[in-house]
């Protein structure tokens, strides 16, 4: 049994807003293994390499590399300890070839002012040819398939001396084809030495790759196995599943108008993967569908089509009677759809205005808030003031900046304006990610009410398991850009049989009760 | 006055008074009695109701272009040729004045909102070239600004002058197009409190009405907006036409409230000081004319500074300049807000609480 | 003579160089600041300081290589200026860049007026002229040898200049660097490039560009300093960079683009049709018309790879 090249113990991460990413969470890789760090978005997972990658500091903890307790303080200084890592988001520079990107920042000289490029390729070709990577070195970073890239970014890496080597989930981009390719690579480096952390929720790969694998959920690890000991089954039960109970006294639902009328939706992206792959299903007033996933599996691409940010896709949307495609968000809106979208600070607000300023974009032109060109300020300011109150906004007045509210308030104000509109339709996407209980709590009773008393139908995308069960009344499963599973009877429904619908352990051909027809 | 409104006026002061010292301590080291040029700097313009006078007038056509501005720059687009706009104004506003006769009650006016109309023109044109063709409206902008004061030559050369006259000039301007004054004793014209007025409208307009609204938040953030349902191209539009169009304006009411004949043959620098009075003014048309008040102050200070001192009054750039860095600059004064919006946050999780 | 005859006459061609060189310096100026990520709008004020300097320590040390040292020199400082308002004051680059170009407006007649005692022109200065070359041999080729013998040592300067930052830009371990810091800071940052000091440098090669230019228009245009003698040059240098692509050769083309049509405008003064206003307002319709037919055609490729 080979040494522990690299030890993290007790590590204790907290985010300024006050989220606990890591809880105490120990980490232990042995050399020359592949080790899987397996979670759900959010688990923490990638906190934990952000510390190690000295991106992040933490606020307790040490780790320990080859037996000594080191402190990492910037990646300069990971990467000096013989440690690289693989970004999601890949640091290359797109008009630059890879050999340039390979050698940026150590660029080899000649006659001490020119940068030897035929040095800098035969330094890339070589470093490509040890660990066999089969890349043409003058080719432009723009003109090279996404498979390649990541190579590159591997090469990078490995000519900066990593030893030990982590790949923040590496196939998210990666077709079929090239997460085969990059497997072999990584054998070929593992047999050569070196250490690979690996960074995924995807548990098929996992079992192909990876030797041993430790688990986190919530901030905390589940512990460390032998991957050719633990079946996914396993892996699921521990990965995805919920440690506290909320429960909402919900009454049944009783569906009544469809608003949403959703068949063989597919879209293909600019980079020209299939990101949703016939999409069918029905939404009434009065129910919230649920729609559960791991993040990236299609959820964006479907609420950017509903909401008419996107409109080309095959298939039919049909958003009360009218086709999304042919409609303006605008047009949209005032059929009475609202939005609640995932990013608050890019789609959500305006954060250099105030919190009035907020909470009208969408109603400003209506009657009761406008005459034909002017803006009616007495009807606006009470209006603001009503919901402040209402939507319990923590803020001194809504004459306040936005930007000084915490996230879970500045939710509140999104869910305020969007709510406030007396919507037919309400497409919520991870409308509780990044804030507090409180907040939560708060939007998620308001969506039910919505549902119950305000004949809304609510479409509910979610990566939090908590809301998803609490809320829906039927639900969904993506996985890949289909609908895995769909279920109508919530309450049998266990974790660990949604968990393994969510990492594509189990995908039905007959989805029952999607859809009304 | 809320937490926010109090530090940005903090801010202000410091830049004006750092901006001030500096140009103060320059002054002290280049004349040789730098405490009575500062001293008429700072106290000329009231000292004759003549010098308070050219301080008003000046403040008139900054108003203009600082209304102008304030409105184009709301919606985040930097649009530059509201200098031209200001110049074309002026010349079509002596075309009319010259050859369209009227009665002395339309004439000003009618001459006045074809000059508006005409500068809207030339701001519109960076505005639809960057919507439809992605045309960089900087660069764009910037290029009209010479082509508007070439097409005001030409128009000035082949209609407009007078071959008696000595200088370049036009024809002299019918006393049934000029805008008559209103404080005797100076050269304060009509065109004082249509600056008002349109200082009212235009607040009225940025901020009350459903249009105003929208550009402002579009230049907030454009994606927010778009998401909201708003129409991003009509905003944009709009607000460089209305822009262009009181820049205009304000040409046209310079042009016939205080000359006798069309004599620009150079750019007169409008545009560019309404950048600062924008700026200084945060793109509020309320506070435009005491920006534009106080730049006109300082500038008509540092005339009667040198004519009677050794001190050329284009120091006043140097004191502009500063101002709109130390403005503009998030970092100045930075730590400070820094301080105010900690304690801001802190008290705010505090009461909710944290799991 | 005719419209044909003068378009192709060896002066037409010659003054087009000559007309060229303050505009490729800026685009050259703008080509290098672009790369690294910021808008340097601040070059025609830094040009403008650049030929007030220049004059100014020509007659001082009656040299104008001295003046054109100081030029540049000045020209490199107010570039790191630039650098210090964006990168620590964390000034927005255009409005910083508006603030120094009417900082460089009133300053040039400020200092004009300390130094000479005009707030017009530097007549009063004995100021000196940068030399005109004279090239063996070429010189006595007929056409050939009108066209492009006999320019300002600094036209031919700023033609090698492009040679120069095409090899700087493109074969040079730091032109590399601010390439990248340009087209994506994290990437360079995170192989350990310090992006503030790469754009710092950048800026101020690209303010001693500027005075290159500056110091051209004072010293080797016209052998004195006017206020405002930049006219917009500057800014033309800026439009001619984005059509260039920010690549030193293609800024050279749109550049000569450009000044061909700055030289139409001052030879048909005369002897034309056209009213000489509007021929001078040929320059700039042209940048704008060719701003947005490049700007139109980038737009479409965009959209076209975006539907694939």
């Amino acid at each position: 049994m080979s040494e522990m090249i690299l030890e993290m113990k007790n590590i204790l991460k907290i985010y300024p807003n006050g989220i606990v990413a890591n809880e105490h969470v120990n980490f232990s890789v042995r050399k020359g293994e592949i080790h899987a760090l397996l979670g759900e978005n959010g688990a923490g997972k990638s906190t934990l390499m952000k510390v190690l990658f000295g991106i992040e500091k933490q606020e307790e903890g040490e780790i320990y590399h080859k037996g000594q307790k080191i402190q990492i303080n910037s990646p300069h200084e990971a990467i000096a300890k013989n440690i690289g890592m693989v970004h999601q988001h890949f640091m290359l520079v797109p008009s630059l070839t890879v050999a340039e990107n390979i050698i940026l920042g150590v660029e080899p000289k000649k006659n001490k002012i020119f940068t030897d490029m035929d040095e800098a390729i035969k330094i890339s070709e070589d470093i490509a040819k040890k660990y066999n990577f089969d890349i043409d070195v003058t080719e432009k970073i723009e003109d090279i398939p996404v498979g390649t890239k990541q190579q590159v970014e591997i090469l990078k890496a490995l000519y900066r001396g990593a030893d030990i080597l982590i790949l923040d989930e590496p196939t998210a981009v990666l077709t079929p084809q090239e997460t085969k390719e990059l497997f072999e690579q990584l054998r070929k480096l593992k047999d050569k030495g070196h250490t690979i952390i690996f960074i995924s929720h995807k548990l098929d790969e996992i079992k192909q790759i990876c030797d041993r694998l430790t688990i986190m959920r919530n901030g905390k690890s589940k512990g460390t196995y032998e991957t050719k000991d633990t079946s996914t089954e396993e892996m699921s039960r521990l990965m995805v599943g919920r440690d506290v109970f909320l429960t909402f006294d919900k009454e049944k639902s009783e569906p009544k108008e469809t608003v949403l009328k959703v068949r063989d939706l597919c879209h293909v992206n600019s980079a020209g993967n299939k990101k949703l792959k016939n999409i069918s299903f029905d939404l009434k007033t009065g129910e919230i569908l649920g729609v559960a996933g791991v993040e990236g599996n299609g959820q964006s691409e479907l609420f950017s089509i509903l909401t008419g940010l996107i409109s080309n896709y095959s298939g039919s949307v049909k958003v009360l009677e009218h086709e999304a495609k042919e409609l303006t968000i605008k047009e949209i809106r005032d059929l009475g759809v609202s939005y609640i979208p995932e990013d608050r600070m890019i789609y959500g607000c305006a954060e250099d205005m105030d919190i009035l300023h907020n909470l009208i974009s969408n109603q400003f032109d209506k009657e009761k808030f406008s005459s034909k060109y002017m803006l009616k300020s007495d009807e606006i300011e009470e209006f603001s003031s009503k919901l402040v109150e209402e939507y319990n906004i923590k803020a001194d007045s809504y004459k306040q900046n936005i930007s000084m509210l915490s996230g879970g308030n500045i939710q509140k104000v999104v869910v305020a304006r969007e709510f406030s509109a007396e919507p037919t339709l309400i497409l919520a996407n991870q409308p509780t990610r990044g804030i507090d209980v409180g907040a939560a709590e708060f939007i998620r009773k308001k969506l039910i009410e919505l549902s119950r008393e305000g004949n809304c139908a609510v479409l509910l995308i979610s990566a939090d398991l908590n809301e998803v069960f609490e809320l829906s009344d039927r639900l969904a499963v993506m996985y890949k850009g289909e609908f895995a599973g769909s279920f109508t009877d919530i309450e049998s429904l266990t974790e660990e049989e949604l968990g393994k619908y969510m990492l594509g352990i189990k995908k039905d051909e007959e989805l029952e009760g999607i859809t009304y027809e | 006055m809320n937490r926010d409104t109090k530090f940005n006026v903090i801010r202000t002061a410091a830049s004006i008074l750092i901006a001030l010292g500096i140009s103060f301590v320059i002054i002290f080291f280049i004349s040789e009695e730098p405490l009575e040029a500062i001293m008429k700097m700072i106290t000329g313009p009231i000292s004759r109701k003549r010098l308070f006078g050219n301080v008003i007038e000046l403040t008139i056509p900054l108003i203009f272009t600082g209304l102008g501005v304030s409105i184009m720059f709301s919606a985040m687009q930097i649009n530059l040729a509201s200098e031209g706009a200001f110049h074309i104004g002026g010349v079509i506003a002596a075309l009319v004045a010259l050859n369209l006769p009227m009665p002395g009650f339309i004439h000003p006016y009618a001459a006045i909102l074809l000059a508006g109309v005409v500068g809207a023109l030339f701001t519109f044109i960076p505005a639809i070239l960057k919507i439809k063709t992605s045309a960089n409206e900087i660069v764009s902008s910037l290029m009209l600004n010479y082509i508007a004061l070439f097409f005001a030559n030409y128009i000035l050369n082949y209609y407009l002058r007078d071959p008696g006259a000595g200088a370049v000039a036009s024809y002299p301007l019918p006393a049934s197009a000029k805008l008559s004054s209103i404080i005797s004793g100076t050269n304060i014209h009509i065109g004082l409190i249509i600056a008002l007025l349109f200082t009212a409208g235009a607040y009225i307009f940025l901020y009350k009405s459903k249009m105003g609204y929208m550009i402002r938040v579009s230049g907030q953030n454009e994606d927010f907006a778009r998401f909201s349902g708003i129409n991003i191209i009509k905003v944009i539009l709009i607000s460089q036409i209305i822009g262009g169009f009181i820049a205009g304006m304000g040409g046209g009411i310079q042009l016939l409230g205080l000359y006798r004949r069309f004599t620009w043959t150079t750019l007169l620098g409008y545009g560019w000081d309404a950048i600062i009075v924008a700026t200084l003014a945060k793109n509020n048309p309320l506070y435009v004319p005491i920006s534009a008040f106080f730049l006109a102050y300082i500038r008509i200070g540092a005339d009667i500074m040198s004519r009677s001192t050794d001190v050329t009054p284009e120091i006043v750039s140097i004191t502009q300049g500063t101002i709109i860095i130390l403005i503009v600059a998030k970092q100045f004064l930075a730590k400070y807000k820094h301080r105010m919006v900690a304690k801001e946050a802190k008290s705010t999780i505090d009461t909710e609480g944290v799991e | 003579m005719t419209v044909f005859e003068i378009l192709f006459s060896a002066d037409f061609l010659r003054v087009i160089l000559r007309v060229t060189t303050p505009i490729l310096f800026a685009t050259l100026a703008g080509a290098v600041s672009s790369k690294s990520g910021i808008f340097n709008i601040a070059l025609e004020g830094i040009m403008l300081l650049a030929a007030l300097i220049g004059v100014i320590f020509s007659a001082m040390f009656s040299s104008s290589w001295m003046g054109l040292l100081a030029a540049i020199i000045f020209g490199g400082l107010v570039g790191l200026f630039l650098g210090f308002l964006v990168l620590n004051f964390k000034t927005d680059d255009i409005l910083a860049g508006i603030a120094i170009n009417l900082m460089a407006a009133g300053g040039t007649i400020f200092m004009l007026f300390l130094v000479s005692g005009d707030r017009g022109v530097s007549s009063s200065i004995d100021s000196i002229v940068l030399p005109n070359v004279n090239i063996p041999i070429i010189e006595n080729i007929p056409f050939l040898g009108r066209v492009l013998s006999g320019h300002n040592v600094l036209t031919y300067f700023v033609f090698i200049s492009v040679f120069l930052m095409h090899m700087f830009m493109y074969k040079t371990p730091l032109g590399l660097k601010i390439r990248a810091v340009g087209e994506n800071p994290d990437a360079a940052e995170s192989v350990g490039i310090n992006v503030h000091k790469i754009q710092y440098i950048a800026l101020g090669l690209s303010g001693v560009l500027s005075g290159f230019g500056g110091a051209f228009l004072s010293m080797g245009y016209l052998s004195y300093f006017t206020t405002n003698m930049t006219a917009g040059r500057g800014f033309i240098g800026l439009a001619a960079n984005a059509m260039g692509r920010s690549t030193p050769i293609g800024g050279m083309l749109v550049a000569l683009l450009f000044g061909t049509a700055d030289a139409a405008a001052n030879v048909f003064q005369t002897g034309i049709d056209i009213p000489y206003e509007l021929i001078q307002m040929l320059p700039y319709i042209t940048v704008i018309v060719g701003l947005s037919a490049f700007s139109y055609r980038n737009m479409k490729k965009k959209e076209k790879t975006i539907e694939k």
